[in-house]
């Protein structure tokens, strides 16, 4: 069972998924990431059938990379989303569908606006403030309901992801270690959930915690 | 009469010329499967297989029983990867043979472990040795296990859901050191440093995961290794028979030994026992003293 989370903030996105990997009822692996940075403010956070995850989540970032060579721009969050979106839709219709739930996660430093996009195996997109997929969805939407209002700055966006995590760890008899990422206008950085205070840890990391980007811009020598 | 005669035919396979055309690059087809692999011609291979084999194990029932259990395992620490398998094939529950090497050796420097499906295992792990070796003549250095691990993930995903079963670990040694990765026929390809693969999978990490240590002496991870299939071995009605032991160095791999299941496991009970009294007649004479 998978459980990942999404919020949204005044200047920043945070995404958050567990890091179990394995088989029926055998965990493999405890420090598997299945979020993926697909530019250098957007990332997704990725689920469902063994196999087909990876195999998505690939297709997805190298296709993010040939636009960004292509145009010598990166592809914003709602463009990619609907590019994401309709993979899946397509896929949907074909005779070996993708099984992949994901939440994608995007700053757009144009207008300087966070996103945060949930979708399904279905082609189901929805623009959410804040989302969950699998056990959290169960477990901790309504702790974001609860807690979660318009415009948190960042250290409250943590504390309410916290409370999530927590409440997974309460309620579900699974045990989740959770991986975290945030974006703001400056990049994509990891964040420590287990911190007491995650956003100065960040901040004093400074590029020690930022997620390196799988799609620079390549020089040619030619500037847009 | 004719009409009758048709429906008699078998249906009409495709000819040659019409599959040449369908061939990619090299001996690959268009969407990287390999030339000259079918899959069964019916509508739905997937449940033409799921009815006829047990490979999905969806039907338990199914006439053609695959070789099924197993007890696989591989670890990295300080000294290498020590690699760990038992040699039991059961087909049902019939112990079809007590001697399968289900460590297939790609190459000097890699190893690919062999549970699941044998055929499978077999057939794809030496197509994946051939594939390792075009690398290496193509690019005049040796694959990584990463990119060799990729290349088998990448053959069984276009093969999802037409009924191959492997779950296999691939491991040696590269110029990023040791290196192991899990593949199996979901798609599925996790690096770590410890799996086991198999029916007897559960018991084998009962013993593994509390003894491991990266810091293990090549002795001691050796005997963590058999320690760990022999407790399979015991636990687990589908594996057992004996244990080969393999431990991938710098320098590629080497076979240590093979060892008999039952053998071991009552010289380790016989141990256990003995040692159990020693530590009683030293409790009494402690207390006699005092």
């Amino acid at each position: 069972m998978e459980c990942s989370f999404g919020l949204t903030g005044k200047d920043f996105v945070l995404l958050a998924a567990d890091t179990s990997a394995g088989r029926s009822i055998i965990q493999m692996k405890d420090d598997e990431n299945k979020i993926k940075a697909l530019g250098p403010h957007i990332a997704m956070a990725y689920g469902g059938e063994a196999g087909d995850t990876n195999n998505f989540a690939d297709f997805v970032d190298r296709n993010l990379r040939l636009y960004q060579i292509r145009n010598h721009t990166p592809l914003l969050p709602a463009a990619a989303s609907a590019w994401i979106r309709r993979s899946l839709a397509e896929s949907l219709r074909s005779r070996h569908p993708y099984s992949v739930n994901l939440m994608l996660a995007g700053f757009d430093i144009t207008d300087s606006t966070s996103h945060l996009y949930w979708i399904d195996y279905l082609g189901t997109k929805a623009i959410v403030p804040y989302a969950a997929h699998g056990l959290g969805q169960y477990l901790a939407l309504s702790t974001m309901d609860k807690w979660w209002t318009e415009g948190v700055d960042k250290r409250e966006g943590i504390e309410i992801l916290k409370k999530c995590v927590d409440e997974v760890g309460k309620r579900s008899t699974l045990k989740f270690k959770f991986n975290c990422i945030l974006i703001d206008a400056s990049g994509i950085h990891h964040i420590n959930l287990d911190s007491s205070d995650p956003i100065a840890e960040m901040e004093q990391a400074g590029k020690a915690a930022e997620v390196i980007n799988p799609n620079p811009p390549l020089d040619v020598g030619i500037t847009a | 009469m004719n009409a009758v005669l048709q429906s008699l035919q078998p249906p009409a396979r495709h000819t040659n010329e019409d599959e040449e055309d369908a061939w990619g690059y090299g001996n690959l087809d268009q969407r990287g499967g390999v030339r000259g692999m079918m899959v069964p011609r019916v509508p739905d291979p997937a449940a033409f297989l799921n009815l006829h084999t047990d490979s999905i194990s969806s039907n338990p029932a199914a006439k053609i029983k695959l070789a099924h259990g197993t007890t696989t395992l591989a670890f990295r620490f300080k000294g290498g990867i020590i690699v760990a398998v038992d040699s039991r094939a059961t087909a049902g529950s019939y112990i079809a043979s007590g001697t399968v090497k289900k460590v297939i050796e790609i190459n000097p420097y890699l190893l690919g472990t062999m549970a699941g499906g044998a055929a499978d295992c077999q057939y794809w792990e030496t197509y994946l040795g051939m594939q390792c070796r075009l690398h290496e003549l193509r690019n005049k250095e040796r694959i990584s296990v990463a990119a060799a691990s990729k290349i088998l993930s990448n053959i069984v995903y276009q093969y999802k859901g037409m009924g191959l079963s492997m779950g296999t670990m691939i491991c040696g040694w590269d110029k990023t050191g040791p290196a192991l990765f899990y593949v199996d026929s979901d798609g599925s390809r996790l690096k770590g440093d410890l799996f086991s693969v198999g029916s007897g999978s559960t018991f084998a990490y009962g013993v593994l995961d509390q003894g491991y240590s990266y810091d293990l002496s090549d002795e001691e991870a050796q005997e963590l290794g058999r320690r760990s299939i022999i407790a399979a071995g015991h636990r687990d009605a589908f594996s057992g028979n004996t244990c080969n032991l393999f431990h991938v160095r710098e320098n590629g791999w080497e076979f240590i030994a093979n060892y008999d299941v039952n053998e071991l496991w009552y010289e380790y009970e016989a141990k256990k026992k003995a040692g159990a009294s020693q530590a009683q007649a030293q409790k009494d004479e402690g207390m006699a003293v005092e």
